[in-house]
């Protein structure tokens, strides 16, 4: 259900009336226009945007670790419109081991930002063509960015000095 | 042996020894090898302004097969740490090492779970130079140091052995652990090579 303080707004608008239920919540705040999206359409919600709201470009996509709340991902798009230079910010939250569809049809730009989000949070992506680890070596254990991952290093941790 | 205690200190070997390290300290080429900040300030060193060729390393390659000095300057990653270790094997011999920054050296600040936490784990380094990052003053105080430790190199003199062993030490020695190896009660004989 659309807040009431987007009902004026032109793309939360139109994505409300033609995809009804896809868009949870959102505010609009300090001239930003955050969405919280239905996980289940994500997709849907995107070509929308790219194909019908005229945004063309994928900024970023990005995630946060609300752990321990659940569910415990957030998956952040921040969408931006060279023509007229609007933005929009659609949010998606996603529990551990629930994977989302890929946006990789819709921007090919999503490719090594869904892989960053894969390496760093361990959110899968589906229908990815290549989701392989892209900062880390490829053998590397773990999520480093989640919020039950280790804080320090192993300085202190050398035996042999 | 015509060859035997010729090439021990007398004025042949050493003036030979004296040309090459002359040679080899006054025209280090360094391989360009910039991994974070620390980049910044070698490549300032190699500017105009500080001018790294007063001292003969300003020939910065791009390829190991023709660099011999190893300037690590920046934060080295775990990723990062298989590609230097075979940069390094894949200079020439001989070659050195300068470890430039907090980071190269200790890890630096970065205590976490992707850093290096230095590089002397993975690659023998001569001189270490501090600074977060150090000032292009402070790395030719470490070049300057490396040129010194280089004159001390001995290529072609042998350093008399502190201590000459003889035959009959040896056969001591081995009479030694032969009585060791009887008096031990589990009876099993270490063969002495």
């Amino acid at each position: 259900m659309l807040p009431e303080t987007l009902q004026q707004h032109e793309a939360a608008a139109a994505i409300d009336r033609d995809l009804p239920g896809a868009v949870a919540g959102g505010h609009d705040r300090l001239g930003e226009t955050t969405l919280e999206v239905d996980p289940a359409r994500i997709l849907e919600v995107c070509r929308y945007a790219k194909e019908r709201l005229g945004f063309n470009r994928l900024s970023a996509i990005t995630c946060v670790d609300w752990h321990p709340s659940q569910p415990r991902f957030e998956v952040v798009y921040h969408l931006h419109a060279i023509r007229g230079h609007r933005r929009l910010r659609l949010k998606c939250r996603v529990a551990e081991n629930q994977p989302l569809e890929s946006a990789i049809g819709v921007w090919r730009s999503a490719d090594w930002y869904e892989r960053e989000v894969f390496d760093m949070f361990g959110v899968e992506f589906r229908n990815h063509p290549n989701l392989s680890r892209i900062l880390m070596p490829l053998d590397w254990d773990g999520h480093p960015l989640r919020k039950d991952y280790p804080i320090h290093g192993f300085k202190y941790s050398y035996k042999d000095e | 042996m015509f060859l035997q205690n010729q090439f021990e200190r007398n004025f042949l070997t050493t003036s030979v020894d004296y040309v090459f390290n002359w040679a080899r300290k006054s025209a280090l080429w360094p391989l360009s090898f910039g991994l974070a900040c620390c980049a910044m300030e070698m490549i300032a060193s190699s500017t105009g302004r500080f001018d790294i060729a007063r001292f003969g390393a300003e020939v910065f390659r791009p390829s190991p097969r023709q660099a011999d000095l190893m300037i690590v300057a920046g934060t080295v990653t775990l990723k990062m740490g298989p590609v230097l270790r075979r940069l390094y094997d894949q200079m020439p011999d001989p070659k050195w090492v300068i470890s430039m920054g907090a980071c190269s050296s200790v890890g630096g600040p970065f205590n976490t779970y992707s850093v290096l936490q230095g590089v002397d784990k993975i690659v023998p380094v001569d001189v270490y130079v501090t600074g977060c990052p150090p000032r292009p003053e402070n790395l030719f105080y470490g070049l300057l140091k490396l040129q010194e430790k280089i004159d001390q190199m001995t290529t072609l003199v042998k350093r008399p052995t502190e201590v000459r062993l003889h035959e009959s030490m040896l056969e001591e020695f081995r009479r030694q652990v032969r009585i060791a190896q009887i008096n031990q009660p589990s009876g099993e004989l270490v063969t002495l090579a």
